[in-house]
């Protein structure tokens, strides 16, 4: 376990320095209209993918960030390693290497999870109008999010039918300038279509026939100045296999201390998960953009 | 779903916020010598600005000077009058894009940075400002608009 760990750092560290020492040059993107990066890769929030494409590149450029994120909760560690890269400020490619692993396993081994739950997304998204911020209508993003669930074990024994699966995605963001207090204010709706249970860590559908269903997610976040941001995020998740499957939320500050950095962090609430209850914790996302 | 409602508040909220503002923009921005500061400032950002400073190759600066100084005071409530061409006028041939845009914009905050503007003047002035995005990237569409007469092209501000 500790060497998976170790290579995925080493490799991550071998993609950041690389973005780091890139001649100096950065996208022309407003400083943050980025992002940070959500669970499964896709420029967003921390849970919600947005309508942003990822990266600082705008017309006619490119851009591209690399993150770590960690969720520490009481039972589990959710960690995510995740690239993505936007061209154009048109289309948005990512991919994230997700791992759940269960704490105290010893205690549990009853229980039909295995150790750790390894799950690899690979996602795509593509604007279809709008702008973030100089229209005066939102900026709207077709995106999807394939997943493959590299330890399907304990979904097949809930109940779940399959070990991969595809979420699609429709989301709708806007940042209203002067608009709280005087600031800045970030709105985004996403709508998803998944047959995921527990995002896919529990494997996907049930064999219902009505395995897929619409998912409502939200975020809200303002921006106390140029740097900072704070906000709170609503995740919708289908009960799919009976086991009280929750609903996530979670309280952001989000830091840009430059266009090179982003760094999340937040409390998080993801309920109930397979067996455990009470699930909350804290949630930290670091990413380099180039 | 209490966030929810949360998020439905805020987004209420903001629908409602009108910002009582007691001094007008323009005196936050610090009037005349503000705004000059805040153009100077300007000037100074796109000098050093690569994407930007090859438009400005064949600009008459102290005209261009002169006109964002009244637009700036003019758009944030002040004592003048744009005497300046239209936006689409000005803009056209250029064949803009957003990476320009963005250029300028991030150009203006590090100006207003400089010179000390607050955040929320900052804001304000910022969304004033945006609306005229596509007048100025999509000028065609405004000179086309007009009379073909060119005495009528000149500006309706
Ligand atoms: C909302 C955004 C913008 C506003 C409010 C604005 C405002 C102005 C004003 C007031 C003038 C002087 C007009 C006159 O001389 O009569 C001007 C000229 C000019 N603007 Fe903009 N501008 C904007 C965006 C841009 C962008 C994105 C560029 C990109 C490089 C740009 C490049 C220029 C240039 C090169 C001139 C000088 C034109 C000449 O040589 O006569 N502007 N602008």
């Amino acid at each position: 376990m500790v060497n998976r760990y170790l290579s995925r750092t080493l490799m991550l560290l071998v993609v950041l320095t690389g973005l780091v020492f890139n001649p100096a040059w950065a996208g022309s993107k407003i400083l943050a209209t980025s992002g940070a990066t959500q669970i499964e890769g896709a420029a967003g929030g921390g849970l919600v993918p947005w309508a942003i494409i990822g990266g600082y590149g705008s017309e006619r450029e490119w851009g591209a960030a690399a993150s770590v994120t960690r969720v520490g909760l009481p039972d589990f560690q959710l960690g995510t390693a995740a690239v993505h890269a936007g061209i154009n400020n048109r289309f948005e490619v990512s991919f994230a290497q997700q791992t759940l692993q269960v704490d105290n396993l010893a205690a549990v081994l009853s229980s039909p999870l295995d150790g750790v739950i390894e799950q690899h997304v690979y996602g795509a998204k593509a604007r279809l109008w709008g702008d973030l911020i100089y229209e005066p209508w939102p900026q709207v993003s077709l995106g999807m999010q394939h997943k493959v669930n590299l330890n399907p074990a304990a979904g097949n024994v809930l109940g779940a039918n399959s070990d991969s699966g595809t979420d699609w995605y429709l989301s709708v963001s806007k940042l209203y300038l002067h608009a709280l207090f005087e600031r800045n204010l970030l709105l985004n709706g996403t709508f998803r279509y998944t047959d995921a249970n527990e995002t896919g860590f529990l494997g996907f559908g049930d064999g219902s026939g009505t395995d897929t269903q619409w998912m409502a997610e939200a975020s809200a976040g303002v921006f106390l100045n140029a740097n900072w941001a704070v906000g709170v995020e609503y995740r919708q998740k289908p009960d799919r296999l009976n086991l009280g499957e929750s609903d996530w939320r979670d309280a952001f500050v989000a830091w840009f201390p430059s266009k090179q950095v982003t760094v999340v962090g937040a409390y998080t609430d993801l309920g109930k998960v397979a067996l455990w209850d009470d699930q909350t914790g804290w949630y930290l996302s670091v990413q380099i953009n180039n | 779903m209490r966030l929810l409602t949360i998020i439905a508040l805020i987004w209420l909220l903001a629908a409602c916020s009108t910002t009582p503002t007691q001094p007008t923009l323009y005196e936050r921005l610090g009037e005349q010598e503000g705004i000059t500061t805040i153009v100077d400032n300007l000037l100074y950002e796109i000098g050093g600005n690569d994407t930007l400073l090859p438009f400005f190759a064949a600009t008459n600066i102290s005209r261009f000077r002169e006109k964002l100084i009244e637009q700036l005071c003019q758009v944030s409530d002040g004592p003048c009058d744009y005497t300046g061409d239209s936006m689409a006028q000005v803009h056209a041939g250029m064949d803009l894009n957003d990476s320009h845009f963005n250029a300028l914009v991030t150009d203006l905050v590090a100006a207003m940075d400089e010179a000390g503007v607050a955040t929320g003047a900052q804001n304000d002035l910022l969304a004033r400002l945006v609306p005229m995005y596509d007048e100025v990237m999509n000028p065609d569409d405004y000179i086309n608009a007009e009379p073909t007469d060119t005495d009528a092209n000149r500006v309706t501000r």
